[in-house]
């Protein structure tokens, strides 16, 4: 962590600036707050949080909070990416 | 669910987006509208601000008490927004913004946080080595200038308003808001001519 | 409710070596003395929020920390100022 600060800018992409729009529409309809998103960033384990990116995170812990309370179950996510 | 959850996150995108729009709790639509507000948001916004605290005592004053209501008089949208806090620097006392619990960032005024402000290496040396990463953007304090770092682990977003530099008397504001740069509202850097 | 001016430390606290835990307040700073700037307002308790759990409002306060106190090393006179909510301050 005690390196040079990498300051090159890094645009984000499409996907980035979609999953930080719905975490916000998440936030502003009640379905889950931003508190839950860095709760379920903290719980990943740590392999994983070294290996993605920012935004990958956050689509993770946004798809296992929702996946926690119930908003989409575990079989209708399966069968979504199936059809995809 | 932990399977699940090893599905590379553009397919998870995909599928939760359908998911919700199939369950009618949010609409791609309502995801573009949310994309488009936020990419509006720029340093630029920011910088107006800076500029008018600079040619404007009241305006300064108000920004100082209050940096939503600042921004709201500015026609910046700051409804929903955390609440906004705003850090004067002064020939005694410089600010260095960092959140080292993840990448609070006063989106609603400067935008995306950059890369390197979510960067663990920021996070962890802000706190730890504030003079040495002020150094590797050349950002060296004056002899007996303290340094304030302000953590941003909450509620509120931080920002700075930094010092008018010298030899910009009877510039415009928009003049002055040209040369104010991101960097120069989180602290890593300071206002310069040309 | 501390008034500005107030001595505090954080507590040396670790609650998530017991359980899950979501915690606003930085690892750097347990059982740190510090000193209250000001009241920056109430909000809902965000270590419930993160559950989805009624969040009870908490103060919130600015609170001042002698930066080189934390380390053992930097410059003399700077400070860390950290949001820190009311359950987490004691007062010494």
């Amino acid at each position: 962590m005690c390196e040079p600060v990498d300051v090159e800018p890094h645009a984000l992409t499409d996907f980035d600036r979609e999953v930080d729009a719905l975490r916000q529409v998440l936030g502003m309809k009640n379905i889950m707050t931003v508190d839950e998103l860095r709760r379920g960033i903290e719980a990943m384990p740590e392999a994983d949080y070294l290996r993605l990116s920012y935004y990958r995170r956050w689509i993770r812990s946004i798809t296992y909070t929702l996946l926690r309370k119930g908003v989409i179950t575990e079989a209708e996510l399966a069968a979504t990416l199936e059809r995809r | 669910m932990s399977n699940i959850l090893e599905t590379d996150g553009e397919r998870l995108l995909v599928a939760v987006r359908d998911l919700l729009a199939a369950k009618g709790l949010a609409s791609t639509q309502e995801i573009l509208e949310r994309m488009a507000i936020t990419d509006a948001a720029s340093p630029g916004q920011g910088a107006r601000m800076v500029a008018k605290a600079w040619v404007d005592p009241d305006y300064r004053e108000i920004m100082l008490a209050d940096g939503t209501v600042a921004a709201g008089a500015l026609g910046i949208p700051m409804r929903g927004a955390p609440p906004l806090g705003v850090l004067e620097n002064t020939p005694e006392l410089h600010h260095l913004v960092v959140c080292t619990l993840c990448s609070c960032y006063p989106r609603a005024v400067l935008g995306y946080p950059p890369f390197w402000y979510k960067s663990a290496a920021y996070r962890a040396r802000a706190v730890r080595d504030p003079r040495g990463l002020l150094a590797e953007w050349g950002t060296v304090l004056p002899e007996g200038m303290r340094l304030r770092i302000v953590d941003s682990t909450a509620e509120y977003r931080w920002m700075v308003l930094p010092m008018r530099p010298a030899g910009t008397e009877g510039w415009t504001e928009e003049q002055l808001a040209a040369i104010v740069r991101e960097g120069d509202m989180i602290g890593v850097t300071v206002p310069k001519l040309g | 409710m501390f008034a500005p001016g107030t001595p505090v430390q954080v507590k040396n606290d670790w609650p998530e070596t017991r359980g899950p835990v979501h915690i606003r307040t930085p690892h750097y700073l347990r059982g740190v003395k510090g000193m209250v700037v000001r009241h920056l307002g109430t909000y809902p308790n965000p270590e419930d929020l993160a559950f989805a759990r009624p969040a009870k409002p908490v103060p919130l306060y600015h609170v001042a920390f002698d930066q080189r106190a934390l380390w053992q090393e930097g410059a003399a006179g700077d400070e860390v100022l950290v949001e820190i909510f009311e359950h987490w301050l004691e007062p010494l």
